[in-house]
């Protein structure tokens, strides 16, 4: 799995954060997603589809 | 297909016997065209979103605009145009004005954040059960727990120094319209809190403290946007916060099964209440563009209603929608929003709940609504739910 975020579309919801603590996280500054694990492992694979389908700003994208 | 229109009636039908029931002519139009014409009342023909998917379509997508001047309202007998969005109201800006508020905001409501103000919600939640001990039967849960808790979180969060506190709570109370207040009180006490709003900005500005206001002053933001910032978090912040933590306890109050599960899992119990008592009249958005979705076509120009309780319980996205099962998964409920407009307090809103719930039904495990649900004080004819009083009583 390869994870994608888009910062410039990113609005600091913080979903991501929640449900893949190891995986994001969000800058102190602006709140926007900071990118922890762009190739997390199998375990983590379903919170990071959570995460993209929470997002509220479609910041985030997976690929195989 | 030919275009009945739908009338904003529909939005805010409320049967007291069961305050917690959808609107049946919701439910039946969700079935039936979960994306469907409607006759606003200034007479402009726009949408009403019901269905789940419709309803996050249009709150996600980038061709809708939440540009107040640019919106019809559909609350009942409301005709006029709207002004734009007075300074710091950003929820009522597009992308990238709105993008330079939101930004500079969410860097103070991170989730680490948050999670850094769980002690303080813990103390002030054990303040308010003290003092609503000491009252007399039946109390009223909102004056008493409700409202308060909220409001000194954002105190906590604005800086208000500790001797102003009791003067700020009474003209944020007064600033809520309800039973007894004028539309006189209401302006005297939204004027007395900007003036200190803004005074507290240069307060802040001279002597920074910490405080989200105090960091927000070395920000680019004005001393008029700042002061609108510390106004709209007001507006956001606690009448919300207040309403859900009333409904919650008045939903679990009916659904006595479901308290176990409260204690057990407090953060998905939290979810469902949040879908179940899920506080919006409508959300409303215009496009400014042409867009199909689910089939309809939407013109620029038009309006789309949306209706966040019916969305919350479509059966195509939740199952048995209409039932409170705390044990469920409610996450991607539509309560807080969606997009780039999703509420920036949410995280906050979840720890205050996840504290302040759990801890008034462990103290008062006797908790009983004082009066008949149908006597329960809850209108919908605004554009959320109100609830004025809640009295409950208990056992010592
Ligand atoms: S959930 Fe989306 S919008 Fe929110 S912080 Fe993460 S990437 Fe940004």
């Amino acid at each position: 799995m390869k994870v994608i975020v888009d910062e410039a579309r990113c609005v600091g919801g913080g979903h991501c954060v929640v449900t893949a603590e190891r995986v994001f996280d969000q800058h102190e500054r602006d709140g926007t997603v900071v990118l922890l694990d762009s190739t997390p492992p199998e375990e983590l694979h379903e919170a990071v589809h959570r995460a993209a389908m929470l997002c509220p700003a479609a910041a985030i994208s997976v690929t195989a | 297909m030919t275009d009945l229109f739908t009338e904003p009636e529909l939005l805010f039908q409320h049967n007291p016997e069961q305050p917690f029931q959808l609107p049946p002519g919701l439910a039946r139009l969700r079935a039936e065209r979960p994306l469907a014409p409607m006759r606003f009342p200034d007479g402009h023909e726009g949408w009403l979103a019901t269905g789940y998917d419709e309803a996050r379509t249009v709150l996600g997508h980038a061709a809708f605009s939440n540009r107040y001047e640019l919106i019809h309202i559909p609350l009942p007998g409301f005709s006029g145009e709207m002004p734009p969005a007075p300074t710091g109201d950003f929820l009522g800006l597009d992308a990238p004005e709105h993008t330079r508020f939101r930004r500079l905001l969410a860097g103070k409501f991170t989730v680490r954040r948050m999670r850094v103000l769980t002690e303080q919600v813990e103390r002030f939640t054990a303040d308010r059960l003290a003092a609503l001990a000491a009252l007399p039967r039946p109390a009223d849960l909102m004056a008493a727990y409700a409202q308060p808790i909220p409001a000194l979180v954002i105190c906590e969060l604005l800086g208000v120094p500790a001797t102003d506190r009791e003067w700020f709570r009474q003209a944020v109370n007064g600033m809520l319209a309800r039973e007894g207040t004028s539309a006189d009180d209401i302006m005297t006490n939204w004027t007395a809190l900007n003036d200190y709003l803004r005074d507290l900005v240069r307060a802040k500005r001279a002597e920074p403290t910490d405080d989200v206001l105090s960091e927000l002053t070395t920000s680019d933001l004005t001393e008029d946007e700042l002061t609108g910032v510390g106004v709209f978090l007001l507006g956001a912040g606690l009448h919300t916060t207040a309403t859900v933590l009333g409904l919650s306890t008045l939903a679990l109050l009916m659904n006595p099964g479901q308290l176990a599960t409260l204690r057990e899992n407090p953060a998905g119990a939290i979810e469902e209440l949040l879908r179940y008592t899920g506080i919006g009249g409508a959300t409303v958005r215009v496009a400014r563009t042409d867009v199909e979705i689910g089939g309809e076509l939407v013109k620029a120009g038009q309006t789309v209603a949306i209706s966040p309780i019916a969305a919350n319980r479509d059966p195509r996205r939740f199952g048995d929608g209409d039932a409170l099962d705390l044990g469920r998964d409610a996450s991607g409920h539509l309560s807080f929003a969606h997009g780039v407009h999703q509420c920036l307090g949410q995280h906050l809103a979840r720890v205050e709940l996840r504290i302040a719930l759990p801890a008034l039904f462990e103290r008062f495990p006797s908790l009983a609504l004082a009066v008949p649900v149908h006597e329960v004080p809850l209108r919908t004819t605004a554009n959320m739910y109100e609830l004025e009083r809640l009295p409950l009583t208990w056992q010592d």
